[in-house]
């Protein structure tokens, strides 16, 4: 996928070269992976109180990266720095750095509409707007300006719901609202407007915790048919999710990162005490 | 703290482990005794008592699916729970090779005794005492223990190809101790396969302990 700008269209944007992860340091990992974003000693605030601390890692591309956590260790606050979905709560501050692929999404000249685009978010509980299917995944297309016939925008929308393994339950009511569908349809729906916009990151804030198991299920082997062509970050309560679908896992405690590492050590033989303590569930 | 919920299992799993170890533990002593003591009786007993065993093995081999589809171990509790499905087979092997000790048993008894130099009492010894270790090992979790076991199965490998050797040369010299010969082969060979078995056991005390593979490796 073409990695875009993240300054507006008149401001010259260096191109930066691919790098290395630095997740491939972590053992095991394969060296081929590349980074698409790179969090570095990054700590963030509301007030005064300081919910993230020093966090360094980074999010490869074509990967699933799991945070997990017991509540307020800061894991879905840490998503939300990622696309900055945090600007919008008064009294935060942040200090460190994010980047997408080596640009700092921070600077000042970053256009945040045009980093939401190529981050892409879903959230815990789906929120399709009051329209109808078509014009739930349509939406960040028109108001984006991304496509230039009707044909054009169609075909993105069924691309969208295909991708998002929606579109055979859907296909015969596009004009029908989004609310008759299911909480797991809706679920998907949400992940296919999110797609509509051909992001390069998705980041997922418990997309499965308020579906039943099939849902879940399905949400579950579309995140990971996705991640062959987006980076995905989610962040779950399921340990078990992050089992399943991960392949690298962060374990937060108190706004501090315990441990980072292949999902299949996480869950097996975890490097750090805290984090066996945890998935062990001797706390937490 | 809370006891969490797999704890019970955990311990319940352990115990029955345990109690399946004591039981090849003691097969291994009856099966030498039924043969060194020319006691058909006891070797009856072996071959009878082997039926508790393969029935703990079933049991643990249940306990450890149940464990792991309702109770979805992670970390040091699934590696718990994925050695002692493994160790299980390996105790189970153990008691089967103490019921064709047994056979031989009721074999031999039948027979004249015959005369070698090789003490066959110090390797069942070996044998039975890194079998406790290794169970010692496995209860305390001790993969130093577990490793230190190990070592020992160069004993036992020492003891086999010595009274191998002697057996080979008391039936080359007396061809009427053939048939005797090849039972009292099969026997110490037996004897050499429940330490291999120990030496799995062992290795999967380190994984457990420590989430090392050490097996097919040079340590």
């Amino acid at each position: 996928m073409q990695s875009g700008s993240l300054v507006s269209p008149n401001a010259s944007t260096p191109s930066v070269p691919e790098r290395k992860s630095a997740a491939a340091e972590i053992r095991g990992q394969d060296p081929a992976v590349i980074a698409k974003m790179s969090i570095a000693n990054l700590s963030f605030y509301y007030g005064k109180t300081r919910a993230l601390k020093d966090i360094s890692l980074t999010i490869p591309n074509h990967q699933v990266t799991a945070f997990i956590g017991p509540s307020g260790c800061g894991k879905s606050t840490l998503l939300r720095t990622l696309n900055r979905m945090n600007d919008i709560i008064p009294n935060v501050r942040l200090e460190g750095r994010v980047e997408l692929d080596g640009q700092d999404i921070y600077a000042p000249r970053t256009d945040v509409v045009s980093l939401r685009r190529r981050i892409g978010m879903v959230f815990q509980k789906s929120n399709p707007f009051p329209r109808s299917i078509f014009d739930n995944v349509a939406y960040g297309l028109k108001i984006n300006n991304l496509t230039h016939s009707k044909a054009e925008l169609e075909s993105r929308v069924e691309a969208s719901l295909r991708a998002a393994a929606l579109w055979e339950e859907v296909k015969d009511r596009l004009k029908e609202s989004a609310y008759g569908l299911s909480g797991g349809q809706q679920q998907r729906l949400c992940i296919a407007r999110a797609l509509a916009v051909a992001p390069e990151v998705i980041l997922m804030d418990e997309p499965c915790s308020a579906l039943d198991p099939i849902a879940t299920q399905k949400i579950e082997e579309l995140i990971v048919e996705l991640k062959e062509q987006y980076a995905i970050v989610i962040v779950t309560h399921n340990m078990q999710q992050a089992a399943r679908i991960s392949d690298l896992t962060a374990f937060f405690w108190l706004g501090e990162l315990v441990e980072f590492n292949q999902t299949e050590k996480i869950f097996t033989r975890p490097d750090q005490p805290m984090t066996e303590d945890y998935v062990t569930g001797r706390f937490g | 703290m809370q006891k969490r919920l797999i704890e019970e299992d955990l311990h319940r799993l352990r115990d029955k482990l345990l109690l399946m170890g004591g039981a090849a533990e003691k097969a291994i002593m009856l099966s030498m005794r039924a043969l060194l003591e020319r006691d058909s009786e006891l070797a009856e007993r072996v071959i009878r008592e082997d039926d508790i065993v393969d029935q703990i093995e079933l049991e643990i081999d249940q306990m450890c699916v149940d464990i792991l589809v309702l109770k979805q171990p992670a970390a040091s509790d699934l590696r718990f729970v994925v050695s002692a499905a493994r160790v299980a087979p390996s105790v189970e092997r153990i008691a089967d090779h103490t019921v064709n000790i047994a056979k031989h048993a009721l074999s031999l008894n039948n027979e004249p005794s015959i005369e070698f130099a090789f003490d066959l009492q110090k390797m069942a010894h070996v044998v039975q005492k890194m079998l406790i270790d290794g169970l010692d090992a496995f209860t305390a979790g001790d993969p130093e223990k577990a490793q230190a076991t190990i070592q020992n199965d160069d004993e036992v490998d020492a003891y086999y190809d010595q009274c191998y050797a002697e057996l080979i040369e008391m039936m080359t010299r007396d061809s009427s101790t053939v048939a005797r010969g090849v039972q009292w082969l099969g026997v110490i060979k037996h004897l050499e396969r429940m330490a291999d078995y120990v030496t799995n056991i062992c290795e999967q005390i380190v994984y457990m302990a420590r989430g090392q593979v050490i097996k097919h490796s040079v340590w």
